[in-house]
């Protein structure tokens, strides 16, 4: 397996994983007592803690608070300064420009989500910190918020899941008939940090899988709606994109049969009343 | 913490109860709350620790760099704190908002350690002028519910407890530049020797309407934080010395009551610091293949 190929050729990854295959996710809910909601989430060795204030009155009065008729979503991503992996530390927690980013990519996913025009006059604050860094941090980041609006209880549209899929940067500049490609995509799903880190080019998906009904058998066709895409990494050839944003999806996809598994568990051992 | 709202007759009813030495979860004044502590929660650090009190949450990373010493201090190691409130605890913390309670928080903690009897720090010297061991111990607060300090000082002694530094195995001055070597083995590591390092005891005083009472409250609440005008965090080691005080909040103290407070803070002090060792060597005991909890639990 050279440096640049991410799958050997028994077709595994650098950590035994196959291209499809998530790490494993372990989640926990409820675990703050003073946040309205509050959500730990793991995938592989990144781990993620979200908590959710509100919906309040909007603070800030100098900026005249919230005056429209549907709430305002507020979100804040940080990364701890012992997160990383890799042995250095960080410098600071946040404000920089790639944790700003992110914080405004975050609110994006949420706001896909909630159904802000029930709250009128109100903010809902979700934040998000990052306790180690191991690949696909956003995502998890997405993850772990979502769950967290579900533990405060806020009414949602669908569940807001995150993936990524990643190509090796030998073969994202060629180009592929696209025909060739039959529904299961091309690149590895969910890449953790020394795949993210060998030059390839990552597609980051932010999806509503939706709820698996009568079209998720036949995976082929393309439901699920993207909220947000974003690609880092080397250039990509535009016929290469169709079989990325696929694989991304069936990640996405799979990543919400297990976080809703997570809810159930987590309001059945909760709640005796739940049936 | 920043959004505990209480009323005057909620303070008047908190108050009387410490008078009665009879709080309102029904501890005496100088009792703690339950703690819980999980040292080696985050595997890619040297050390860390969680320590949770009541629904006080803190989490410690001990990292430690090769770094060069100070060149008026040419034969010590480094130790920086730093402190970072977190906006899961509460939004008020959000953006730089909890920017001023941490920097008081390490400062206090800098100010606990700096004394030459606690660590001494020519041991995390590796190459005179040239190379020595930094350790930064990051303390992240996700959660707040009164008396930060203390929990704070104990999570980092938990963390520094667990902190496992490579062996230089060769260290040489080649041609006037530094050339070290540390271990292969992930598993040769050295400990540092925490058993004189301090712990930090908050004792509120001054509540708000006793002007001239002398009792004080140990590990408050937020609520019973809020009826305080003073309070004084004391740094005990375990031999029952104490390395710095440090007074909070806008209140003022007799010179007769500080010293009793403090007589108080070394009693409480010394029993604290033997409770958590305690703690750590109980958890020590259930060797290397413990499972780890975190946050799954």
């Amino acid at each position: 397996m050279s440096g640049q190929d991410l799958v050997s050729d028994q077709g595994l990854r650098v950590d035994g994983r196959r291209a499809n295959e998530l790490r494993q996710i372990r989640v926990r809910m409820g675990v703050f007592g003073q946040s309205d909601g509050s959500a730990y989430l793991e995938q592989g060795n990144t781990k993620v803690l979200a908590a959710v204030y509100g919906p309040h009155q909007p603070r800030g009065g100098g900026r005249g608070g919230n005056r429209s008729g549907t709430g305002i979503i507020n979100c804040q991503y940080s990364m701890a300064v012992f997160s990383f992996s890799a042995g250095e530390r960080k410098k600071r927690p946040r404000g920089d420009r790639k944790t700003q980013e992110t914080s405004l990519q975050l609110r994006r996913a949420i706001e896909a989500i909630v159904q802000v025009e029930l709250y009128p006059r109100s903010q809902i604050d979700v934040f998000v910190e990052v306790l180690q860094s191991d690949g696909s941090d956003y995502c998890a980041a997405v993850n772990a918020a979502t769950l967290a609006l579900i533990d405060a209880g806020i009414p949602i549209k669908d569940y807001s899941v995150g993936c990524t899929a990643t190509i090796a940067s030998m073969g994202a500049s060629e180009e592929v008939d696209s025909k060739d490609e039959t529904g299961s995509g091309t690149g590895i799903v969910d890449a953790n940090h020394m795949e993210e880190c060998t030059g390839a080019t990552t597609l980051t998906v932010v999806a509503l899988p939706g709820a698996p009904g009568s079209n998720y058998e036949s995976d082929t066709d393309n439901s699920g709606l993207v909220v947000v895409a974003q690609g880092t990494g080397a250039r990509l050839h535009l016929s290469r994109l169709e079989g990325l944003r696929q694989r991304a999806l069936q990640g996405c996809r799979d990543t919400r049969v297990i976080l809703d598994q997570a809810v159930r568990f987590h309001l059945t051992t909760h709640d005796p009343h739940f049936i | 913490m920043a959004n505990t709202l209480l009323s005057l007759a909620e303070k008047t009813f908190i108050v009387h109860g410490v008078d009665d030495n009879y709080r309102t979860d029904g501890r005496n004044r100088s009792e703690y709350r339950p703690m819980e502590v999980e040292t080696k929660v985050l595997p890619h650090t040297s050390g860390s620790a969680r320590l949770r009190l009541a629904n006080t949450d803190i989490l410690v990373g001990v990292k430690a760099e090769v770094d060069t010493p100070y060149p008026d201090n040419p034969n010590e190691g480094k130790l920086e704190f730093f402190v970072d409130c977190s906006a899961n605890a509460t939004p008020a913390f959000e953006g730089k908002g909890g920017d001023n309670l941490g920097t008081e928080i390490s400062n206090t903690l800098t100010l606990a350690y700096q004394s030459s009897h606690v660590l001494d720090l020519t041991t995390l010297c590796i190459l005179p002028q040239q190379k020595c061991w930094k350790l930064y111990v990051d303390v992240l607060i996700l959660q707040c519910d009164g008396n930060l300090f203390d929990a704070v000082a104990l999570a980092v002694k938990a963390a520094l407890y667990s902190a496992q530094i490579p062996k230089v195995t060769t260290a040489t001055l080649d041609g006037g530049k530094a050339d070290i070597q540390l271990s292969d083995d992930p598993f040769d590591c050295v400990k540092l020797d925490v058993g004189s390092f301090p712990v930090l005891v908050t004792l509120c005083k001054n509540f708000t309407f006793i002007q001239i009472g002398e009792n004080c409250v140990v590990d408050p609440t937020s609520e019973e934080e809020e009826c305080s005008a003073a309070s004084i965090v004391v740094a005990v080691m375990p031999n029952g010395r104490i390395t710095s005080v440090v007074k909070t909040g806008y209140g003022s103290l007799q010179p007769s009551t500080l010293v009793k407070t403090l007589e108080l803070a070394k009693d409480i002090g010394i029993k604290l610091n033997a409770g958590i060792m305690n703690a750590l060597k109980e958890e020590d005991e259930l060797g290397s293949q413990r499972e780890i909890f975190g946050f799954l639990k």
